[in-house]
């Protein structure tokens, strides 16, 4: 069995930092293992601009992004293998992967970063009365057609979701002649960046209903109308707002969902919230010398923080594989509540963490001039106020180590959203 | 005097900016967070420009398409005649990040750069 100091799941934006930081950690045998024929994962779809200005203080396309870190693992030499399908990951960190050349293949890895990125959810998974034509899709394997395969799957679009994917294909798909009529969000906001709203919609015009969800689909062979109608505070439809639109196709962005089989499959412990692994403030798992990072972990909206993230679960990996692990004696666990869904990390070793830590959640509703506030225990420690957060948008506070340790006795550091 | 709420389209953050303008004038930006979010109010209000980007056919390559972009953001108003322009471009691989694919698109002035490698065949 060949073995490997690093073996990272994923050659995307996640796999691309961690490696790069691992290897400039000091980690010297390192392997990337990617299913798709090309490093850059997802990036390389996103043909739009708005990536980088926060790493590179520019604005760049998901291409040029990708190109970046991969530019960066190639002149660091770092090997990967594309068109490989990793099939298990065991927990004593035996991997076990496929490719044509190869055959069937086992790694033994020091450790491990999971970087598998995630996944859209599909129709099946929505529940959505019809029947079930040709013509539906979901946003990304539009993007992947329109973008990389060229081709154009249809020309009077309806979309139901408002994700960040969907607003970009409603541009996308406008720009390539086709007629975008309506998106359609089952929630009372818009499940993507607000930014998009202005660009991808407001610009051409496409009209947005909230709390509007299909109904109906018709058409055997081919989508030939889609019906929406409102829904109430309960999600259910109100009879009477029906509204159909004759359309040919129906692109569904409802959603990102981590893809942690391999994961759960190892006995890596999920957060149902986020469906991503539980992790401490060094990004490992319940599994001792496994780590994960990027959209594996938890949906980010910017890449950016992707790569910010990947690169310390590199740095952590690399500490890890030099050191052995570290006997944590305190554990402080982060307890989200009011408004804040989750965590990450969601459990931080005091004595070890970083100087300074970023944690990062997601709110549940939308909150107009509100503050995040942090407990230690019982005593209020920070309060940072925010005009206004979305579950679309992801939020952030900064632990000090400094701070955290004059604190000797503490056990949980809870995180709500409180009221100016 | 008259007011326009924006929302910022720089960077992910979104900020809700006020553009103040006095007989076609702007007089007052607020709301912005950065050097950024004034420059896009500004612009925003008098004469709107967007990057705009696409893809393009590529014959003899790794890949069937390369993306492309505006070097730099053209009017607003430009965007359908810039992506119609590309409609019969075809390039031969290789094509390096930052080749340009069409020169002056739609009259703009700006050509349309590649945004990926695409190393040829074989």
């Amino acid at each position: 069995m060949n073995t490997y100091d690093l073996v990272i799941i994923g050659g995307g934006p996640a796999g691309l930092a961690a490696a790069a930081s691992a290897k400039e950690n000091g980690i010297e045998h390192i392997l990337i293992l990617e299913r798709d024929k090309e490093l850059g994962g997802i990036l390389n779809q996103c043909i739009h601009n708005g990536f980088g200005l926060h790493t590179f203080k520019e604005e760049l396309t998901g291409p040029e992004y990708a190109s970046r870190f991969i530019k960066k693992v190639k002149n660091l030499q770092i090997p990967y293998k594309l068109n490989t399908m990793v099939m298990d990951v065991s927990p004593d960190k035996t991997v076990t992967a496929m490719n044509r050349t190869d055959g069937m293949f086992q790694i033994q890895a020091k450790a491990i970063i999971l970087a598998m990125g995630c996944r859209e959810r599909a129709r099946g998974a929505l529940n959505i009365p019809g029947y079930r034509p040709a013509g539906i899709f979901s946003a990304g394997t539009a993007q992947r057609l329109v973008n990389i395969e060229g081709y154009m799957p249809g020309k009077e679009v309806v979309i139901l979701g408002s994700g960040d994917i969907g607003l970009i294909m409603a541009r996308r798909m406008t720009l390539e002649g086709a007629k975008v009529k309506v998106v359609a969000e089952l929630m009372p906001y818009s499940g993507g960046l607000k930014r998009n709203i202005v660009q991808c919609l407001n610009d051409f015009d496409i009209p947005l209903k909230l709390s509007h969800t299909v109904v109906d689909i018709e058409g055997k062979k081919r989508v030939e109308a889609v019906t929406i109608a409102e829904v109430g505070p309960d999600k259910k439809p109100i009879p009477g707002t029906e509204e159909r639109y004759t359309c040919d196709t129906l692109l569904l962005s409802c959603g990102l969902i981590p893809e942690n089989e391999l994961s759960k499959n190892a006995g890596i412990l999920l957060n149902p919230v986020t469906s991503g692994p539980v992790v401490s403030d060094n990004l490992e798992t319940n599994i001792e010398g496994i780590f994960a990072c990027g959209n594996v972990l938890h949906v980010h909206d910017v890449v950016d923080y992707v790569s910010e993230e990947a690169a310390s679960a590199g740095k952590n990996a690399a500490s890890y594989i030099k050191n052995g692990k570290k006997n944590s004696k305190k554990t402080v666990t982060i307890y989200p509540t009011d408004g804040v869904r989750y965590t990450v990390p969601s459990s931080i070793h005091p004595e070890e963490m970083a100087d300074s830590l970023t944690v990062r959640f997601r709110v549940g509703d939308v909150y107009k001039n509100c503050t995040i506030a942090t407990y230690f225990d019982n005593e209020l420690i920070s309060k940072k106020k925010r005009p206004v957060m979305a579950p679309g948008e992801m939020e952030e506070i900064r632990l000090e180590k400094d701070i955290l340790n004059s604190y000797p006795h503490l056990s949980t550091i809870t995180i709500k959203i409180e009221e100016a | 005097m008259e007011k326009k709420e924006l929302t910022c389209i720089g960077c992910p953050l979104g900020c809700s900016i006020t553009v103040t303008l006095e007989q076609g004038e702007v007089t007052n930006v607020t709301g912005n967070t950065c050097k950024r979010g004034d420059i896009y109010a500004r612009k925003e209000v008098t004469n709107p420009t967007r990057i705009v980007t696409s893809s393009v056919k590529v014959t003899g390559g790794t890949s069937a398409m390369v993306s492309v972009k505006t070097k730099e953001d053209i009017p607003k108003s430009k965007i359908f005649d810039c992506t119609a322009a590309l409609k019969d471009v075809t390039v031969t691989a290789p094509v390096k990040i930052g080749d340009i694919i069409l020169e002056n698109a739609a009259g703009t002035g700006i050509p349309f750069i590649a945004t990926k490698n695409v190393d040829a065949a074989g």
